[in-house]
């Protein structure tokens, strides 16, 4: 499987990342190079093993643990809004989306 | 007197600030000093504020005039610059971040600080964690202390470079395919990746979720116990930190080696392997077998797709991760812009590098509709099969010892042109994170051109003890670890 330079625009597109032109054939070299190291994985037999997302799944089988709903966290709305790049009275500013 | 301090050990500090022989400021400024002459050079220090390490470091003089002394009271300390200080910024080697102030401190940086241990600045690293030579920093490559036209590994490249060159006594790193075991190895420094879940990841930038680990880096085993008493715990803010009882690591340290059997890996032993690496590392196994441990032959057959698996999943986990950094909230917003898609697509093209890019790109393919079983839940399968073969061995043995890197430090530039190249690099650190099993590096020799080598130790989930204990007992019998560095002289 070897992507072409479209579908390398389509990811980048997806990911909300612009690409120039010269970018894109680069990433799409370095792409194909990742996408024949994992081709090994994919021939593998697995029929009938269970995913495994979590790396201590073995010592959790119910899952992760999950702590009572309550609120614990204070308000820092101003310490957190004090690293945004464009603020309004306590808004996120971006680009106007609607007319 | 500071040749001999900049070259102690935590123990040996901690001991020397207690009987008061030297105070943390005198001790601070001498690393700092430190950190001046040699910061040029490596590359290790992404910021330093002496003003602010001299200020903590009378603070912890003062207190401990009135009695009141934590554990590491005094003990400078550098932290990856993945972990989030209110008092200097938090690049995680990022343009993104380049700028970045957080808000909060890292539950480990919490920790340190209550432990009274006084930050020297924050390291050098691979950006977003995404590397194994630290060439991906968006502030330049950290150099190998033994041969500056050499990369220290990566991801904590500038952690391990800042202890091997003596910068700092210590250093935290994270590691999620290697990132603290690797950049070890090549820097002739110790380093523990805990069990996934040991140590809080509130406060760390994170990459890869489901593997992401945080860890202590210094010049011994006994000293990592000091700083894992520190680190390790429950947290209630890491939904994925694990509820058990405190541990007292630097108490189990002399681990009985007479029956202790160690698994050794066919595959870690194999092709691919430079003889210097492989020369040292079967040194290391006859040390230990002529302690009485009885060395096991063992299979981890599906070891050798840890590299692809990975490759699959932190992509993953990491495209998602890193979709929230947009430009809305905090980190870099581009300048010019038609609407708001362009806005976050020129803000992400501006902030990461190329490596970072790539990644999130693999990662949004193998995760895009039609693709998703084949690569993603595929890779997942497949990481099962890696954490059973650990299983299984371990049933056979207490411990498995193999080399922690194919090759030592590799020329600057060397594999930045071929990214499987690099990935390759990985090879032995990757399945233990695939597992969530602790392992260690420790320094085990020197390969012909004088570079060092590190041997992994890798135990059960949550058996640091043992790892540490067994490091401990190799280190008392060997000074591979105390060796300084020829290009960063005392």
């Amino acid at each position: 499987m070897s992507l072409s330079d479209d579908q390398i625009r389509r990811l980048a597109r997806l990911a909300r990342i612009s690409l120039r032109p010269e970018e894109s054939a680069a990433l799409a070299e370095r792409l194909n190079r990742v996408l024949a190291l994992v081709e090994e994985m994919r021939a593998v037999d697995t029929t009938g093993i269970e995913p495994m997302s979590h790396a201590l799944d073995p010592h959790f089988p119910g899952g992760q643990r999950l702590r009572p709903d309550e609120v614990t966290e204070s308000d820092r709305r101003r310490d957190y809004q004090s690293v945004a790049p464009a603020l309004e009275e306590g808004l996120y500013l971006v680009p106007k989306v609607l007319e | 007197m500071i040749n001999a301090v900049i070259n102690a050990t935590l123990t040996e500090l901690s001991g020397a600030l207690a009987a008061k022989q030297i105070s943390s400021v005198e001790l601070t400024k001498s690393y700092l000093e430190r950190i001046r002459r040699l910061n040029g050079p490596l590359n290790a220090f992404i910021s330093v504020d002496e003003d602010y390490s001299l200020a903590r470091a009378r603070l912890v003089d003062a207190a401990r005039r009135k009695g009141e002394a934590g554990p590491l009271a005094g003990i400078p300390l550098a932290y990856k610059d993945i972990f989030c200080t209110r008092e200097l910024r938090t690049t995680c080697g990022s343009r993104m971040l380049a700028e970045y102030k957080s808000p909060y401190d890292a539950h480990v940086v919490e920790q340190f600080e209550r432990a009274g241990a006084v930050a020297l600045g924050k390291c050098n690293m691979d950006e977003f964690a995404m590397g194994s030579s630290n060439e991906s920093s968006y502030f330049g490559p950290a150099r190998n202390p033994w041969d500056r036209r050499r990369v220290p590994g990566g991801s904590s490249g500038g952690s391990a470079a800042a202890v091997a060159a003596r910068m700092a006594p210590a250093a935290t790193g994270t590691d999620t395919g290697g990132s603290i075991r690797q950049p070890a190895a090549m820097t002739g420094v110790c380093g523990l990746k805990p069990t996934y879940g040991a140590v809080s990841r509130y406060g760390i930038v994170a990459f890869a979720s489901s593997l992401d680990q945080a860890g202590p880096m210094a010049k011994s085993a006994a000293d990592l116990a000091l700083m894992m008493n520190v680190m390790a715990g429950f947290d209630p803010r890491d939904s994925t930190s694990v509820e058990r009882p405190k541990e007292d690591y630097s108490g189990s340290l002399n681990l009985e080696l007479s029956g202790l059997r160690i698994g050794l890996p066919k595959e870690y032993f194999g092709e691919g392997i430079e003889p210097g690496v492989l020369q040292a590392v079967e040194e290391a196994v006859r040390w230990f077998a002529s302690q009485g441990a009885k060395t096991v032959p063992i299979e981890l057959p599906n070891a050798r797709l840890g590299v692809p698996v990975y490759y699959v999943i932190a992509p993953a986990e990491a495209s998602s991760n890193l979709s929230r950094f947009d430009g809305v909230r905090y980190g870099h917003r581009a300048k010019e812009y038609a609407d708001l898609a362009d806005m976050y697509a020129r803000t992400r093209a501006e902030g990461f590098g190329t490596e970072v890019k790539q990644r999130i790109l693999v990662g949004t393919y193998v995760l895009s509709h039609g693709y998703y079983d084949a690569y993603y839940l595929q890779a997942q399968k497949v990481r099962r099969l890696i954490a059973a073969d650990f299983a299984a061995a371990f049933e056979r043995c207490d411990l498995i010892l193999g080399p922690t890197a194919p090759s030592t430090a590799f020329e600057i530039g060397a594999n930045t042109g071929d990214p499987v190249k690099m990935y390759l690099n990985d090879i032995f650190t990757i399945p233990a994170p695939l597992a969530g099993l602790p392992a260690l590096s420790v320094p085990c020799g020197f390969d012909a051109a004088g570079l060092p080598v590190g041997l992994q130790l890798t135990g059960k989930h949550f058996c640091e003890a043992a790892l540490l204990g067994a490091a401990h007992r190799y280190q008392q019998a060997t000074d591979w670890h105390l060796r300084v560095p020829k290009e960063a002289p005392l």
